[in-house]
């Protein structure tokens, strides 16, 4: 891995603007707000939180299928937040998406030789038939699908299998950054791995770094190398993977940590469960966002400052002012 | 398991049938299992392996084309499978309750929580309905809603998801049921709000003595909650243990095979590339002949083709439907 991220994000915001009802007051749902990160080559970030923390909103707004609000975007050193959508293309090939629900994200009157032939036609990458022929084969194989499979349709397909079709469709134009969105949660527990497995095989064969987002925080330390965990729009831990499993800072990532269920019945750990709800968006508490559900808050403190992201050890962030008295887990 | 005496809820020998275009499909096959009074029982297995339809049989919810075919469903010594309609309502809900994976599908969106508990109390315990009321907000109370006479006003789509499943309890709750089944009951919600709801399924378990059948594809639930397992594929049962026995030695290469493949199971975090089954799970309407699994399996022999191993016992309360010796 080369020390030059290939994607970097400066206090990126993406807002939303809602109306409750017909005459209720216009109110912002701020779904990414002041996310600062990075993904290098070669590298797999995983990005973990609860549903509305903001983490698909925030794989989509680096690919810019959404259009930031504030902040900076910058893919390969370059800031590409403000380009047009024809200086875009080009960047386009090499930032890719694969989707949550294979059922969903795949033309249903479409063969999947042209699924996957699509994007060869719109960058002109096939400029005979016979190539474009050889790459779809190529694409199918590497995939793990076979290529006499190119003329189904995708209800054809198994789920698993639609998800190696979408992986095809997005690497068919040679991407080097893969925004996975739940790319297995769609799925059978015993097709899962065979999934993880091929992402993590293309990633050493072709290079390729992903944003792997993801509430399964257990496949989530399986492929990244580094984690970072979101609650209302906030980044608030980030740590190469092995530190934040064993030695997390934030007692929100704790909580996450302590509440996933282990395969392992003869292992009694100490759960902790949070009270109450994420709450609304639309009106995010004072302070630090997590101080209402958190043990360790303290008064005149967590409930009027928001804490910024510092480092507590090398390599190791958190947003969170007691996250060095914290004991360790 | 133990014996058939002590067992508040005893499955034997259940076939459910659908009819379909392309034939007869038997989505549960000659599936057998007990769950003793307080006990949970977890069944296990991927999306058509027929946990599901098991249940939804017990509680006689079939819908044509499918039917049960054959087989006794025995709770509180009566067979429910040919139980008259009438007395089976008696059943539903106050005997037997269910609660579903999608709080917000099961629940009615114009009527308030409130009204949807004391309909069961109205209809089962003929309670009046200002004392169905207090009891609906106890109800409320007793599953964890902050101010739940206020919330008992409010409708399902001003509550959490979270709120929601709570609701869903507290009807399942309402007539102190002997057995919850509950399909998939956090499927659908966050890690942080799953912990919430097992925490407080298992203290209602152990507060009111209620037997749980957990229908689930999560191996890490099973761990934490479950008694003892009972593991399907392909409409049949494949292995039947407790929980430790199943987790220390899976017998089943299926079961085996998944286990393997949840990461963070045993060392395989570090490993690096995770074990997998290969293939999908079949179709039921053409299976292969022979052992179900033999297609996925990778210790299969030539005698799985020819014959469809039984279901046998290899040691106290374990079974095991596998050709090959084993090893508890």
């Amino acid at each position: 891995m080369s020390d030059a991220p290939l994607l970097e994000t400066r206090d990126l915001r993406t807002w939303f603007e809602v109306q409750r009802g017909l005459f209720a007051k216009r109110g912002t749902v701020k779904a990414v707000d002041g996310v600062t990160l990075s993904v290098n080559p070669g590298e797999t970030l995983g990005l973990v939180g609860e549903s509305g923390c903001g983490k698909s909103t925030l794989g989509r707004t680096v690919l810019r299928l959404i259009e930031p609000t504030a902040g900076t975007i910058r893919f390969e050193g370059r800031d590409i937040t403000a380009l047009s959508p024809s200086a875009m293309r080009p960047l386009r090939r090499r930032m890719q998406m694969i989707f949550q629900d294979p059922y969903a994200s795949l033309n249903p009157r479409m063969r999947v030789r042209d699924i996957v032939g699509e994007a060869l036609d719109i960058h002109g990458l096939a400029p005979s038939p016979s190539e474009r022929e050889g790459r779809i084969e190529a694409l199918l194989k590497r995939v793990g699908l076979r290529p006499d499979q190119a003329p189904r349709y995708p209800h054809e397909f198994s789920g698993g299998q639609r998800q190696r079709v979408g992986i095809a469709r997005a690497l068919a134009v040679e991407p080097r950054f893969l925004v996975a969105d739940e790319p297995i949660s769609a799925l059978d527990v015993s097709i899962q791995a065979q999934i993880v497995n091929l992402l993590k095989d293309l990633q050493e064969e072709l290079g390729l770094a992903y944003l792997f987002v993801s509430h399964d925080l257990k496949v989530v330390e399986y492929v990244s190398h580094r984690v970072a965990v979101m609650y209302l729009g906030r980044v608030v831990e980030t740590a190469p993977a092995a530190s934040l499993y064993t030695d997390a800072r934030h007692p929100y990532t704790r909580a996450l940590l302590s509440a996933a269920p282990v395969a392992d019945p003869e292992k009694k750990r100490l759960r902790i469960v949070l009270q109450g709800d994420v709450p609304s968006p639309l009106a995010p508490p004072p302070g630090c966002t997590f101080h209402p559900r958190c043990v360790l808050a303290k008064k005149g403190l967590c409930d009027v400052t928001a804490p910024a992201l510092r480092e507590v050890k090398p390599q190791h962030f958190a947003a969170c002012h007691l996250a060095d008295d914290a004991p360790s887990a | 398991m133990r014996a058939v005496s002590d067992a508040l809820l005893s499955v034997r020998n259940l076939v459910t049938e659908f009819r379909t275009d392309g034939g007869v499909l038997r989505a549960v096959d000659d599936v057998s299992f007990d769950i003793p009074a307080g006990a949970t029982v977890a069944v296990v297995g991927e999306s058509g392996c027929g946990k599901s339809v098991t249940s939804l049989s017990i509680l006689r919810l079939i819908q044509p084309p499918g039917r049960i075919a054959s087989g006794q469903v025995l709770f509180e010594g009566r067979d429910l499978v040919t139980l008259p309609e009438r007395e089976m309502r008696a059943v539903r809900g106050a005997r037997i309750a269910m609660i579903f994976q999608e709080p917000m599908s099961s629940l009615n969106p114009v009527y308030t929580v409130g009204d949807q508990i004391i309909e069961s109390l109205v209809i089962h315990q003929k309670r009046s309905k200002r004392d169905a009321w207090n009891r609906a907000v106890e109800l409320l109370g007793l599953v964890g809603i902050p101010s739940p006479e206020t919330r008992a006003k409010a409708y399902p789509h001003q509550l959490s998801g979270g709120m929601r499943q709570r609701v869903m309890i507290a009807i399942a709750l309402a007539c102190e049921p002997k057995l919850l089944i509950a399909d998939e009951p956090t499927t659908a919600l966050d890690v942080t709000i799953q912990a919430q709801i097992l925490e407080l399924l298992a203290s209602l378990r152990t507060r009111l003595g209620m037997a749980v059948m957990l229908i689930t594809h999560d191996l890490g639930l099973v761990a934490e909650f479950a008694e003892q397992v009972v593991v399907m594929y392909a409409g049949r049962v494949v292995e039947r243990a407790t929980v430790k026995q199943l987790f220390r030695s899976p017998q089943h290469p299926y079961t085996r095979g998944l286990l393997r493949s949840v990461p963070g199971y045993g060392d395989n975090r570090t490993a690096r590339r995770l074990p997998t089954i290969a293939g999908v799970v079949p179709d039921l309407r053409d299976l292969p002949g022979g052992c179900r699994f033999r297609d996925r399996c990778d210790v299969a022999f030539d005698r799985c083709a020819r014959e469809e191993p039984a279901l046998r016992p290899i040691a106290d309360d374990r079974l095991v439907r596998c050709h090959l010796e084993s090893t508890p």
